[in-house]
């Protein structure tokens, strides 16, 4: 059929072999690049290696934890230079890990890879525009990203208390991470996060000037796609909240270094003032995690069931509304501190309600679906397997938000298992829909779907016998943080490690399937999944050409507020 | 046999969802575990040494130092592995049975309440998948609707998980409640110290003493019947039966003191003093473990709590040279006492100051 699509490829065709698919040379490309395409790219290269890095040490953990006691750690001191190894070293390497494990995959994989990657890929696509609103500001954000993730690199290999390397968790609770950490490897990791931390404030703000004046003509802020609106919110929790992030780690570093005491009660400080301050922050961080992902679930649901978004201004709002709600929360990380009963109250009562706009979510994501004439292609196995295990992930947040009932899971392997259905599941399932969604445009290769089917089974399998029986070690009382445990624990440790291997071996097909398909990929044509593909990016070609839009395109009238380019043979003007 | 548990409990779970009224029969089917061990710790207290439900050893441990145990105090002997209560169990996939009223008031809560309703949940979001990919597949639906507005529904799914929710906060509430009473003023104060890496557990109503106590070497620990990385070299000794006031406090990184058998956790928090009130219902011993990152050897930093009936609790604070206070009677205080500062010509006060030592200071009168 005559879709908007092959219209405005066919403007594209034409022009294919003017300027606007002149590209710099290798260097200037890659290293001076100005392009949201080639930023997007570096980001989701950059976020693959960091992934590749915070999964294997995530490996070397669930290697120490198949059996009771110390296995594997002692080799892994020795490796990094550590000296010979001890009790207290040993202990010191396993809180190493952790903390990467935590800081690699939240500010190295999971965002760089949404908001940096798909968001600056996709965004610009999306709402017609030729590129983000500041190009040279979008090459400074990926650059210092990858700066601070060296600067984490580094901090394995100086001195950090008991041995080498930050051992303070990736939440830095004072004082553990000030009297309680003597060396600079707490600094390079405080200095990682500030880095990091910029260079996402300074995408915030790309984001946020973007959509607010870059959108093609008629694409009012009501007739955008789901995923720009989830970059959007996403980019003012940002703004709002690794601010405060940034005000808590800069204190940690005075108190650190300059003899400041905003964290030591033996100055007049307050150790539970930093959890006030890094919660604000890291409450609202995990919902910068997963509304992109929500976006992208939103978009290839509505793909493959060929129909419009249910209740798009409702899934628009939900968003809002998480957002908003998720700023007034932060203190059910804090039930154990010592808080006050009205204050445990408020918390547990302000943190159900999340729950609303999040079922709202998953209800229109059905609903969507309800109806439809559903395809089972990569992208939309992962959304599947996303709104389940997001699921089982959410409800078991609402035990976890009683405050009373916390008493007994908060800091056990409960709540691992919690914020890994959502993170692991949730924000990584959807990153792998978008993946395999967005790949053959942005590659203009096809992977195979046939592995990227078995890389979903194996994932699926793996993951949830990973985490799930995480739910019976922290209900039978195994605490976070243990690289070593009394043999009662024993069995279901060695079943979560089975499932690590299983996930592994699910990754090894990724790899290969996405090296295949760089090598000798089928082609892509512009809109590969079909009439039920309607948002911009489908218009253009795969992989689009460098520069896109040198004629804005215009949303007509007709194009009503659900993500749908409207009946056939409404051709934008040119 | 894992997996058989965990289907019946599944099964057991739906089914008392199903049974609605059961949530509005929270309180009374809450308090009645309250109730009954509370009467047994009454047995526990009477002087009877043959009472079945008193330790062994230490009706044993009359005879090995004075033969006229039954009349003065009992002597303390640690109590064995036959009495450990609170401690995890192989392959177990729910929580460890409770010992604390506010824990069989939680797990009442969870198990009643919250599990029911979120297996009911997900249950319900697989079957809708499951569903639509059976019955609106391309195969089976070629054509799509063009449906994408249902006010109706959509308002049901908002208000009904608010309606769920505050159903939740209903029971969730008064269990925080609960949890947070304050002790009776004439309660057992305990004071709770995390160190890097053991717990200091002292007694400021029986003479102040600190009780240390880390971890037992795995190997003897495993040799004494005890489970490894969980048994300590000194317990945190307390009466069963009577509210206690814990004071946790951290003297250098934040710990936290968690017992999952008791359903407690407070964070042992450097420049704080947590209070918490621990009423355990059968004397034995439960165990617990440091449960906020402190350091290297975070894992290696257990609590055992050990429950006595009162005499022989008594009997343990004398082997630790503590003294009794009346019982039920707060300590003597001393009679109050102005500074000697305050009072004239007294050997402490000093010299009243005059111009020479204190410019300014105007001459006397007289």
């Amino acid at each position: 059929m005559a879709t908007t699509a092959d219209a405005f490829q066919a403007h594209h065709d034409h022009e294919h072999h003017h300027d606007a698919d002149h590209k710099p040379a290798f260097f200037q490309r890659w290293f001076m690049s100005t392009n949201h395409k080639d930023i997007g790219t570096l980001y989701l290269i950059f976020a693959i290696c960091a992934g590749i890095i915070g999964g294997a040490v995530s490996g070397i953990m669930r290697m120490e934890l198949a059996e009771p006691g110390i296995q594997y750690l002692g080799w892994w001191v020795e490796f990094l230079g550590s000296g010979p190894a001890d009790f207290d070293k040993n202990g010191h390497m396993w809180n190493v890990l952790i903390t990467a494990h935590g800081l690699i995959m939240v500010f190295f994989m999971v965002m760089p890879a949404m908001i940096g990657g798909f968001g600056n890929w996709f965004v610009p696509l999306m709402i017609g525009a030729p590129d983000m609103a500041f190009p040279r500001m979008n090459n400074i954000s990926f650059w210092l990203t990858v700066a601070g993730f060296c600067s984490l690199m580094f901090s394995a290999f100086v001195p950090g208390g008991t041995g080498l390397g930050a051992g303070t968790g990736w939440t830095v609770y004072a004082p553990l991470s000030t009297t309680g950490s003597v060396g600079p490897a707490v600094d390079f990791a405080i200095f990682s996060l500030h880095l990091a931390g910029a260079g996402s404030i300074m995408g915030a703000i790309n984001f946020i000037t973007t959509i607010f004046n870059m959108r093609a003509p008629g694409m009012t802020l009501h007739k955008m796609p789901l995923f720009v609106w989830s970059v959007l919110v996403t980019a003012f929790l940002l703004l709002l909240a690794l601010p405060v992030l940034a005000a808590a780690i800069t204190m940690l570093l005075t108190d650190r270094n300059f003899g400041t005491t905003f964290f030591d009660q033996a100055g007049g400080g307050d150790p539970v003032l930093f959890q006030h301050l890094f919660w604000f922050f890291g409450h609202p961080e995990v919902y910068i995690m997963i509304l992109p992902g929500f976006g992208m679930i939103s978009q290839i649901v509505a793909t493959f069931s060929r129909k419009p978004v249910f209740g798009y201004l409702g899934m628009a709002y939900a968003m809002v509304a998480i957002g908003v709600v998720g700023f007034i929360v932060w203190a059910h990380h804090m039930y154990a501190t010592g808080l006050s009963l009205d204050l445990k109250m408020y918390f547990t009562a302000a943190t159900m309600l999340i729950a609303v706009p999040t079922g709202v979510k998953i209800f229109s994501w059905i609903a969507t679906m309800w109806g439809g004439s559903l395809e089972f292609r990569s992208p939309m196995v992962w959304a599947l397997g996303f709104i389940f295990l997001f699921t089982v992930g959410g409800v078991t947040g609402v035990v976890l938000a009683n405050g009373g009932v916390d008493d007994n899971l908060h800091d056990t392997y409960y709540v691992i298992a919690h914020f890994h259905y959502v993170l692991s599941m949730g924000a990584v399932f959807s990153l792998f829909a978008g993946f395999y969604y967005w790949f053959p445009k942005m590659s203009g290769r096809w992977h195979s779907e046939l592995l990227a089917h078995i890389h979903f089974w194996g994932f699926f399998v793996g993951v949830n016998v990973i985490f799930f029986p995480m739910h019976f070690l922290g209900m039978n009382g195994m605490p976070r943080r243990y690289p070593d445990y009394t043999p009662a624990f024993s069995y279901w440790n060695e079943v979560a490690t089975t499932g690590y291997w299983i996930m592994a071996a699910s990754m090894g097909v990724f790899f290969a399937n996405i090296a295949w398909a760089l090598v000798a990929g089928r082609r892509a044509e512009a809109n590969y999944w079909g009439e039920g593909a309607t948002t911009l990016e489908w218009t253009l070609s795969s992989p689009p050409p460098f520069h896109q839009y040198e004629t804005l395109p215009v949303i007509e009238a007709h194009h009503d507020y659900h993500d749908h380019i409207g009946p056939a043979g409404a051709a934008p003007a040119h | 046999m894992i997996q058989g548990t965990l289907s019946f409990r599944l099964l057991h779970c739906l089914a008392l969802l199903c049974a609605v009224p059961a949530v509005s029969a929270a309180p009374a089917f809450a308090a009645q575990p309250v109730v009954s061990p509370v009467a047994s710790v009454a047995d526990t207290r009477s002087p009877n040494v043959a009472d079945e439900s008193l330790p062994p050893a230490v009706a044993a441990d009359g005879s090995t130092t004075t033969p006229a145990a039954g009349a003065a105090a009992p002597a303390y002997t640690p109590l064995g592995p036959e009495w450990i209560k609170g401690q995890p169990t192989p392959g177990a996939v729910t929580f460890q049975r409770q010992y604390s009223p506010d824990g069989h008031f939680a797990l009442w809560m969870h198990d009643a309440i919250l599990l029911p309703l979120i297996v009911a949940i997900c249950l319900l979001v697989l079957g809708l998948l499951l569903w639509v990919i059976a019955r609106f597949n391309r195969r089976a639906n070629a054509v799509p609707s063009r449906t994408s507005h249902n006010t109706l529904i959509e308002v049901i799914w908002t208000t009904v998980p608010v309606l769920i929710l505050v159903a939740i906060a209903v029971p969730s509430i008064t269990l925080m409640a609960r949890q947070y009473r304050s002790a009776p003023e004439d309660a057992l104060t305990i004071k709770v110290t995390g160190y890097q890496w053991y717990w200091g557990y002292a007694y400021p109503d029986n003479g102040g003493f600190e009780v240390i106590s880390n971890m037992l070497d795995e190997d003897e620990a495993v040799s004494r019947g005890f489970p490894a990385q969980l048994e300590v070299n000194n317990r945190m000794v307390v009466p069963v039966g009577e509210p206690i006031r814990l004071q946790i406090s951290g003297a250098d990184v934040i710990h936290s003191f968690a017992i999952p058998s008791l359903w407690f956790k407070m964070d042992a928090v450097p420049g704080r003093l947590n209070e918490r009130v621990l009423t355990i219902e059968e004397p034995g011993i439960y165990y617990g473990q440091c449960s906020e990152l402190c350091g290297a050897r975070h894992a290696y930093m257990p609590i055992a709590i050990e429950a006595l009936p009162r005499a022989q609790f008594d009997a343990w604070v004398l082997t630790q040279g503590g003294t009794l206070g009346g019982e039920g009677a707060a300590p003597a205080l001393p009679p109050e006492q102005e500074p000697e500062s305050a009072v004239e010509g007294a050997p402490g006060a000093g010299a009243a100051p005059t111009e020479q030592t204190a410019p300014g200071t105007p001459a006397p009168t007289a």
